[in-house]
């Protein structure tokens, strides 16, 4: 066409004018922390998980899952998810059901028999750990991945460690442990069962191991010094519960007091009432105040356990005790108001915490016990170089996710002190707090909630009480992940670009800025949903 | 093939013959009849493969021609006087953006006072539109112009108006010898446009332009008005070869050969001015006339030679630049600068004031011996127009000059003089 | 147990795109090899609504044509940043002519297309609020009217913006312009003047009238297509926030139309024939305070003195939209 002069132009010309120049500030992706990452004790990376969920690839899920944490089908049960209660979701609606999806994910693999990748070389060092219960499994399972042979020494009969001696079946069945045991086993982990550990440094030395990871559960009921008759049957929780997995079971009587407000003590009360027992729970506090999650004690109230708030025994006999009534003072402290009660009881079970048995670091040079536990370096390397602990033995909280975490730390760091390095672990990417988010665009969609077992049947059986999602519901759950601080490819960054100055790279690429063409507006930033682009100023 | 027509229904016949593809309509006197006849043969089948648009205003009417003009399409419409001036952006823009319209002008005036009759005004307000413009002196003319018009826009990628005086001609009857098709389609080749938008080869029309470029962008459409003045001559040729008789070209001398005064008209009135220059020639005056057709691009050369063996022209024009004289007359003398030739200028037969022989006689006699004003109103009523000049010199408010004025010359309503 | 069906993607169609969804039902604007209709290096300001609406529906048009359009454009920013000596961002056959004239330009493209017998090339004209309510109202009546073949868009930023941010008929009242100051007793746009082009498109009775925004590219996508199904005269309005002329961040702009939906100031619909077929019902309802406060040109109305009886009468506006035309917010959303 012979185009008049300078009034007709050539189409799509205007690409010779670089626009970017205008820009002051410049937009930037980035990944930030989602707080259910940024919460997890086990370290995972939720939102990464999830993001494979979504699209309905569960393996691909349980991969990324497995990066951080072994025990997927225990974790969708026991974890008390700290995740969810950080999730932005519950600004939107209702938090995203992470632990039932990770129980999804976990039950998948056991169905579908998905096993670990092997690693690919050996190191040729050999680490011992001690403890087969979360905090040693995941040592084992990370240690082992990183190309060392791993032998753990257990000194019970089966593997799980407290979360077998002190989680319920009704909550954890046990076959689910058993599969993600042998799972970790099949990896190349040498477990060995009832070999219990006297003296650490002659272990090691006996096996010729290059480094040990302690993780010894807290079996010991801890004791507190109540006046009672000869005649009057008292135990502790964390009996009563391992008791459960033997042959010999307790024999507790018909009135059963279980005296003590945290999970133990809702444990131990709701297992008597399955085996036709009225438990009674005696507690000093108030249920705001119990250490117990609020779920469990709703469940057990739920199932018939009763509760005495505010009370403290006094005095037991034979088939009955003197409780206290209490008031919380000014400050949220119980105290006694020399108000008496008596209540029928054929025993009383003492769930007031447990100790670690620390018998086997005896001699130990360098080591340092304070308060019942072991004092670890933020290496989690005891003093003594080449013996690290975690778990139940170390100064934290005691959870199983807590103890999961400690065990891949732990690994990290063995795995560095055995090459001769130490290990750093890679900066935290900034929060992505729910201010960062634009929820606009998220669809409505109310969380899925977990059918619960009937409760004639939960107060007969040890049968599972929370039930599992099946692979739609789990899929719809996975989809309410908002992806805080990681692009999940809406290409609402390209789509609302004024100046077509974004590219997309492709499936699973992302995209990029053309900053030829960037005015620095910053639409991108203020319509990205989940917080994955900033700005910041050019520095010219 | 000889016929009695109505000139508007000459017009409306040669566009159809032209093959038009996009028609757009408003009515205005006095064009409407064109347009009548054109819808009527769009709508009965005559005139197929066009489309007939009824807009809402003259400005709609340019801008649909501009949009068809764009997209590839032979277009055309028709206007007058307020019009023409309603237009006036799009006019403009047609020029400005290349697109080869054809538009018949059926010469008005401009109001206010609002007239319907015959003047130059409404087409020479938009002399410097970037429009070619071409004035008819006869129906026949007329007619051939439109021909010759689709043929020099679409080659030269420039909108052209045709001119013809409104109701001298257009509702005129007269004989006209109307081309056949054959010759119509031999003369006319199929419109390809120098531009179109088409999404197979995308451009984009209309671009802002500023100071870097906007005097190049106006000098280019000034090279190609300076293109036409060698294409309508030739073109004018080619047309006596097809259709065999002389029309349109860039100008006509009438027994100019020895004249000393030169009469200098466009249009119809030029039939009056060449009877009454018979007459004198028949009494020995060497008088004799030149008729401007192509008035836009202005033939500079050609009207300097015309007149460069005359004593004197006398510029008899419709039309008025309020506060200096004529408009023609202007141009004109732009052609003979230099040449030492006498020129007068004489207003005529504004909103359809009749120009006479009688008049004529008297004014180019006075004008052969040199005693003509620089610029003449012919027949106005100097009685009226004085009377009027007093009062208002007497009163600050004096009233409505055309209402005075009409009870002054004892007329209510309008009449033909 | 009986739950949602498992059909939620995560974002749904809120999002450009959306890689759970097939991609035949994602939007046209989220394809990496979309138009781009109007291309990158035009002159728009920072966060400019219009550049954006215009490459949303163009492209949409371009789509539901399989890339046969032509478009004719106002005069207005969106040809002035779009066209500049020597480069121009249009990527179709385009053209600009003048102010007020640019649906009889549509009328005559589509006429020349119809007698050429191409009629799979069809013709969009678009242009401002004021190049489309005001100067270019005459033409576009006639075009409605005569029911040509053209989809007319408007995009709407309430003023005239690029002479400097003049009043139109298409500014709401309250706010301040160059032309409507905000000073004396009742500072801004007058209340009770103005026009509502989509209600007068309606009562020309022709094919399709519909309301859009930036803010909802699906809906607006939709509109489009939906458009470029009938034959005749379509109009489509959407609304286009100017952080120039409204006084808003470069960053809001798709903010400040999601808001002007959600108060109810700018109700979003779709009429067949002159009746209303559908409206985008209000997600999360909001006092129009929200949506006026980001915004310099209403900033007089939250001085020392706020001019509380002015945001009244601007709420009442928005109950009567939402009366109007049924925007209350649904269960469940969308």
């Amino acid at each position: 066409m012979d185009k008049p002069f300078a009034i007709t132009l050539d189409p799509g010309s205007s690409l010779a004018n670089h626009t970017g120049s205008w820009r002051t500030f410049r937009p930037e992706y980035l990944d930030r922390l989602p707080p259910c990452n940024a919460t997890c004790p086990a370290g995972e990376n939720i939102q990464g998980w999830l993001f494979h969920a979504e699209s309905g690839d569960y393996e691909a899920a349980w991969r990324s899952l497995t990066e951080n944490n072994p025990l997927p089908a225990i974790m969708g049960r026991v974890c008390y998810h700290p995740c969810e209660g950080a999730c932005n979701r519950q600004h939107v609606d209702s938090s995203v059901g992470i632990n039932s999806i990770e129980r999804f994910l976990g039950d998948e693999a056991i169905k579908r028999n998905w096993q670990f990748m092997k690693p690919a070389t050996q190191s040729g060092k050999k680490v011992l750990v001690v403890g087969a219960g979360p905090s040693g499994l995941a040592a084992a399972y990370h240690l082992a991945r990183l190309g060392h042979a791993v032998e753990i020494q257990e000194a019970g009969p089966y593997a799980g460690g407290m979360m077998r001696f002190g989680i319920p079946k009704y909550r954890l069945p046990r076959e689910v442990i058993e599969a993600e045991v042998q799972r970790i086993v099949n990896l190349g982990v040498t477990l060995k069962l009832d070999a219990k550990v006297s003296s650490i440094e002659e272990s090691m030395q006996a096996g010729k191991f290059d480094a040990a990871f302690l993780a010894v559960g807290a079996h010991i009921g801890k004791r507190a010094y109540i006046p009672a008759g000869t005649a009057a049957k008292m135990v502790d929780a964390i009996s009563v519960l391992r008791s459960m997995e033997g042959e010999d079971k307790p024999m507790l009587g018909r009135r059963v007091v279980v005296y003590g407000g945290g999970n133990t003590a809702i444990d131990v009360a709701r297992t008597v009432k399955r085996m036709g027992a009225e438990p009674i729970i005696v507690y000093r506090r108030t249920r705001d105040k119990a250490p117990a999650h609020d779920f469990e004690i709703e469940e057990a109230l739920q199932e018939g356990v009763m509760v005495k708030w505010l009370s403290t025994i006094k005095q037991a006999e034979e088939g009955e005790i003197t409780i206290e009534k209490m008031a919380l003072d000014d400050k949220g402290f119980p105290q006694p108001t020399g108000e008496f009660e008596t209540l029928a009881a054929d025993s009383v079970v003492l769930a007031l915490g447990q100790d670690v048995d620390l018998g086997l670091l005896e001699g130990v040079p360098g080591l340092e016990v304070k308060n019942g536990t072991v004092q670890v370096g933020p290496n989690m390397m005891t003093g003594h170089p080449g013996i690290f602990a975690g778990g139940d033995m170390v100064p934290s909280e005691r959870t199983v996710t807590v103890a999961v975490g400690h065990g891949k730390k732990a690994a990290r760091h063995i795995d560095a002190w055995l090459k001769g390095t130490t290990y750093a672990p890679p900066p935290k990417h900034e929060l992505a707090g729910i201010e960062k988010l634009n929820t606009w665009y998220y669809s409505e969609a109310p969380h899925v909630v977990r059918p619960m077992l009937d409760i004639l049947r939960r107060q007969s059986s040890f049968d599972e009480v929370v039930q599992g999602l099946d692979e739609s519901n789990a899929l719809f759950e996975a989809r309410r992940c908002l992806s805080c601080g990681n692009c999940f490819e809406c290409d609402n960054c390209y789509g609302v670009c004024p100046d077509n100055a974004v590219i997309k790279l492709g499936p699973g690429k992302r995209f990029k800025f053309n900053f030829d063409y960037c005015k620095g507006c910053g639409v991108c930033v203020a319509e990205c949903p989940c917080g994955a682009i900033k700005m910041v100023a050019e520095e010219n | 093939m000889l016929k009695q027509m109505e000139g508007s229904r000459a017009v409306a016949e040669a566009v159809a013959l032209c093959r038009p593809e996009v028609i757009c309509a408003y009515p205005i006197s006095p064009q409407t009849h064109i347009v009548e006849a054109l819808g009527e043969m769009v709508k009965e089948g005559a005139l197929a493969s066009c489309e007939f648009i009824n807009v809402e205003s003259e400005f709609a009417a340019m801008s649909v021609a501009i949009g068809a003009s764009a997209a590839g399409a032979r277009s055309y419409t028709a206007t007058a006087s307020q019009g023409l001036l309603y237009m006036a952006e799009a006019v403009f823009n047609a020029a400005g953006l290349g697109l080869p319209i054809v538009m018949t002008v059926a010469n008005r005036a401009i109001g206010a006072p609002i007239n319907i009759w015959n003047d130059h005004s409404d087409a020479l307000s938009q002399r410097d539109s970037g429009w070619l413009q071409l004035f008819a002196e006869t129906n026949q003319e007329a007619l051939d112009l439109h021909i010759q018009a689709f043929r020099l826009a679409e080659e030269l990628s420039l909108p052209i108006m045709v001119c013809m005086d409104g109701f001298i001609l257009t509702h005129a009857f007269e004989r006209v010898d109307m081309p056949t098709q054959e010759q119509v389609d031999a003369y006319l080749p199929a419109y390809s446009p120098r531009q179109v938008l088409d999404p197979d080869e995308p451009v984009s029309i209309g671009a802002m332009v500023g100071p870097e470029a906007f005097m190049e962008v106006r000098y280019l459409a000034h090279a190609k008005q300076m293109e036409a003045l060698k294409l309508i001559p030739a073109y004018a040729a080619e047309f006596k070869a097809v259709f065999g008789r002389d029309s349109g070209g860039l100008m006509h001398t009438y027994r100019s050969e020895d004249a000393e005064t030169i009469i200098v008209a466009m249009g119809s009135v030029l039939g009056t001015i060449k009877d009454t220059v018979d007459e004198m020639r028949d009494s020995g005056h060497r008088i004799g006339v030149l008729g401007i057709t192509c008035f836009r691009p202005f033939p500079v050369a050609a009207v300097a030679d015309a007149l460069r063996q005359a004593k004197r022209f006398v510029v008899l024009e419709k039309s008025m630049a309020i506060g200096l004289g004529g408009i023609l007359a202007v141009n004109v003398r732009m052609a003979v600068t230099g040449m030492g030739l006498k020129g007068y200028t004489v207003v005529a037969g504004l909103g359809g004031r009749a120009i006479t022989m009688k008049s004529l006689h008297a004014l180019f006699r006075q004008g052969e011996k040199d005693e003509l004003e620089p610029v003449t109103f012919l027949d106005l009523d100097w009685k009226a127009v004085n009377k009027q000049l007093e009062r208002e010199k007497a009163h600050r408010r004096s009233g409505p000059v055309a209402e005075a004025l009409l009870r002054d010359v004892g007329i209510v309503g309008a009449r033909n003089y | 147990m009986s739950f949602q069906p498992v059909k939620f993607y995560q974002t749904g169609t809120f999002t450009v795109g959306n890689r759970l969804l097939p991609p035949e039902e994602r939007s046209v604007q989220s394809d990496s090899k979309r138009f781009n209709s109007i291309n990158s290096g035009h002159r728009a300001c920072q966060g400019c609504g219009e550049a954006l609406g215009a490459r949303y529906a163009i492209d949409a048009a371009m789509e539901a044509a399989d890339g046969r359009i032509i478009a004719a454009n106002a005069t207005g920013c969106l040809e002035v940043f779009s066209t500049p000596y020597p480069e121009t961002s249009w990527q179709i056959p385009w053209i600009h002519s003048l102010f007020g004239n640019t649906a009889a330009v549509a009328t005559g493209i589509a006429a020349a297309l119809k007698v050429k017998g191409k009629t799979g090339t069809r013709v969009v004209a678009q242009g401002g609020d004021g190049g489309t309510t005001d100067i270019g109202f005459g033409c576009l009546s006639g075009m409605f009217e005569r029911n040509d073949d053209v989809l007319y868009i408007c995009y709407d930023n309430g003023g005239y913006m690029n002479t400097g941010v003049q009043r139109s008929s298409a500014t709401p009242a309250a706010a301040r312009t160059s032309t409507t100051p905000a000073v004396g007793a009742e500072p801004g746009n007058v209340f009770g003047q103005g026009k509502f082009l989509p209600a007068i498109a309606m009562a020309h009775d022709i094919p399709y009238v519909a309301t859009a925004t930036v803010a909802d590219l699906r809906d607006l996508e939709a509109k489009v297509t939906r458009a470029m199904e009938i034959r005749g005269a379509r109009y489509i309005h959407i609304l286009v926030p100017c952080p120039l002329g409204w006084g808003t961040a470069s960053h809001d702009t798709i903010r400040m139309a999601r808001l002007a939906k959600e108060t109810g100031i700018f109700p979003v619909f779709e009429a067949e024939h002159g009746e209303i077929k559908s409206v985008l019902a209000i997600r999360r309802p909001l006092p129009v305070e929200d949506y006026l406060r980001p915004q310099k040109r209403y900033a007089h109305l939250f001085g020392k003195q706020p001019r509380i009886d002015v945001i009244a009468h601007l709420q009442a506006q928005a109950d009567r939209n939402i009366r109007k035309y049924g925007l209350q917010a649904r269960k469940g959303g969308h």
